[in-house]
């Protein structure tokens, strides 16, 4: 008896097990924890740990002027970090004041919806690896590469991008990204056609469909009251979207629709998601035929004139005294903000990104806020994978899009 | 339509005198509440017909280390979907006693983020239902994003750190 290992004491009659899956688990695709009570493979209890890679870019933006904050957004989602930038960017232009010329807004929207896009898809080709079909996975892959290519040419940087700037972007799209983009768009080598094969492989699918329908739901009451926002509490079937409620960057210049579901599980997620990028690449087109539509002096515009916080051109720095100076102020952080008090959202990938900014007249913000989307609805997921198996768990985690970034900030 | 001027006619109706300092700074209805009256006011918004502020967006606080007597901020945003109109609301606390009555038991929502305020600012949430830190480590003993910890200076050379630059040259 003496060689038995002794067990802690009371786990004879415990009749459950308990369980960690993450922080370092490869199915949670993330630095998540969850300890679960499982009574066989039946979920109990589920206890959720965040904040293992917390970075506090909320203290460390109140040391920051505006335009060193942009990188901080990426890091939050960096599956789509344009969003986040243009959505800081919006904020900052909110505070200042600032108007932004149409082109810009019209790119800025190619942009966002490029990135929503990537981040649908890699969460969507995700829950297909969850549930046991990898090459959906490695279909859309090679058009993320596309998507990354795009954002490359237009800031210089993939997937951390800190792209745009203050009042539009820092140069033109050359003629590359826009050939890029059309070939991304081609009805039948891009892809629109790779996303049909994708919704091909898994929407009709039987053991997809087995595997998801019914699999962590939520109801649209609860899904509210729990701060759900984006694809996720459209999934449930409220048709909340930033885009139409309070249109920023002239959305309201363009046609879409916002799909939605109705019991808000893993497979009405997915479904919400496939008809998101859709409608996004609908959004893209519009706006690249608008963007086509600008000539000569007009299809030059990249940015607003807000010379106090817009990096001027780098020749410019060279032969002008008041391109010096600005150069000189913003590199060093020395433009004082307005006084005010902001709060600006987008519709990020994965719901309401929201800013909110405390400026009291100095350098820096006197306070920052995200409102990360994730890191709200995320407080659901004990309830969600509650009384479910625990292989629901995993595939329940993935279709929620949770970012490890976006929810330890 | 609902305008701000009628959210503000039916808090005052209301709540009288209480709710303070109404702006509407880039169009976004906000006041200031005492403190004990948190939660009315948020049911008040949730149940009336008209206002029907049924989404909480945010909440977290400011800290304000020149109020005396009123450091800590808490901050809430609230939004209306049907009219989709927003209001934010701002109860202050003394930063000896920073107890405020938690929004859980009307917003689920609001469960981490109180979490993450506490974290940060130390603003005690009364009925709250599991108020432990959440994104910092658990043995932390001071409230961080308060303004008495200011960032590293920059430019400070007293450090010798050859990896990154710093200290002797």
């Amino acid at each position: 008896m003496s060689d038995h290992i002794l067990l802690p004491e009371g786990s004879i009659e415990k009749q459950t097990t308990t369980l960690n899956l993450g922080p370092t688990h490869p199915a949670t695709h993330g630095v998540f924890q969850n300890i679960l009570e499982l009574d066989g493979e039946r979920i109990m209890k589920a206890t959720s740990t965040v904040g293992y890679i917390h970075r506090a870019f909320e203290k460390i933006a109140e040391r920051r002027p505006l335009y060193q904050i942009t990188p901080l957004t990426d890091r939050l989602n960096y599956c789509s970090s344009p969003i986040n930038n243009m959505g800081w960017h919006l904020t900052c232009e909110k505070l200042l004041g600032v108007t932004t010329p149409k082109r810009v807004d019209y790119l800025r929207i190619i942009i966002m919806e490029l990135a929503r896009i990537s981040d649908h898809l890699i969460c969507n080709s995700i829950v297909g690896v969850d549930s046991g079909a990898y090459s959906g996975f490695l279909y859309v892959m090679q058009f993320r590469e596309l998507i990354y290519e795009i954002y490359e040419e237009v800031c210089g940087s993939r997937l951390t991008t800190n792209i745009g700037r203050i009042g539009g972007f820092e140069r033109n799209f050359t003629n590359t990204a826009f050939e890029k983009l059309e070939k991304f768009l081609d009805e039948k080598s891009g892809y629109p056609a790779q996303l049909k094969e994708f919704e091909n492989l898994f929407n009709r699918n039987r053991i997809f469909m087995e595997r998801t329908i019914g699999c962590g739901p939520i109801a649209a009451e609860r899904a509210m009251n729990y701060g759900f926002t984006g694809p996720n509490l459209r999934a449930a079937g409220v048709d909340y979207d930033v885009r139409i409620h309070s249109p920023y960057s002239s959305y309201q210049d363009f046609n879409f629709t916002i799909p939605v579901g109705t019991t808000g599980d893993c497979y009405d997620r997915f479904l919400v998601r496939n008809q998101e990028m859709w409608q996004s690449l609908s959004i893209i087109n519009q706006a690249y035929k608008k963007v086509q539509e600008f000539k000569g002096a007009e299809a030059e515009v990249y940015h607003a004139d807000v010379p106090a916080y817009y990096l001027p051109e780098k020749k410019d720095v060279y032969t002008k005294m008041e391109a010096l100076i600005y150069h000189f102020k913003i590199v060093m952080g020395e433009t004082e903000m307005p006084v005010g008090e902001v709060y600006n959202s987008v519709e990020g990938a994965n719901g309401e990104l929201g800013y909110y900014l405390i400026s009291d007249g100095g350098r820096t913000p006197y306070r920052l806020h995200f409102r990360r989307p994730c890191f709200i609805y995320y407080q659901a997921y004990p309830e969600l994978v509650k009384d479910g198996m625990l292989s629901d768990a995993v595939i329940t985690m993935s279709s929620l899009n949770l970012i490890a970034g976006e929810l330890d900030a | 339509m609902l305008t701000n001027e009628i959210i503000q006619q039916k808090l005052t109706e209301k709540f009288g005198e209480a709710l303070t300092d109404w702006q509407a700074p880039y169009d976004m209805l906000t006041f200031t509440a005492p403190k004990d009256l948190n939660l009315k006011i948020m049911q008040f918004l949730y149940d009336d017909e008209t206002l029907k502020f049924r989404f909480l967006t945010d909440l977290q606080a400011v800290h304000f280390p020149d109020k005396k007597g009123a450091e800590l901020a808490v901050v809430y945003h609230l939004h209306n979907w049907v009219d989709n109109v927003r209001i934010r609301f701002k109860v202050f606390t003394d930063i000896q006693q920073p107890d405020v009555f938690s929004a859980t038991a009307l917003y689920q929502s609001a469960n981490f983020m109180e979490r993450e305020t506490y974290d940060f600012f130390g603003v005690n949430f009364v009925g709250h239902p599991n108020l432990i830190r959440i994104l910092n480590v658990d043995e932390m003993d001071y409230f961080p994003m308060r303004k008495e910890f200011p960032l590293e200076d920059q430019t400070r050379i007293d450090k010798d750190d050859e990896m990154f630059g710093r200290g002797k040259y």
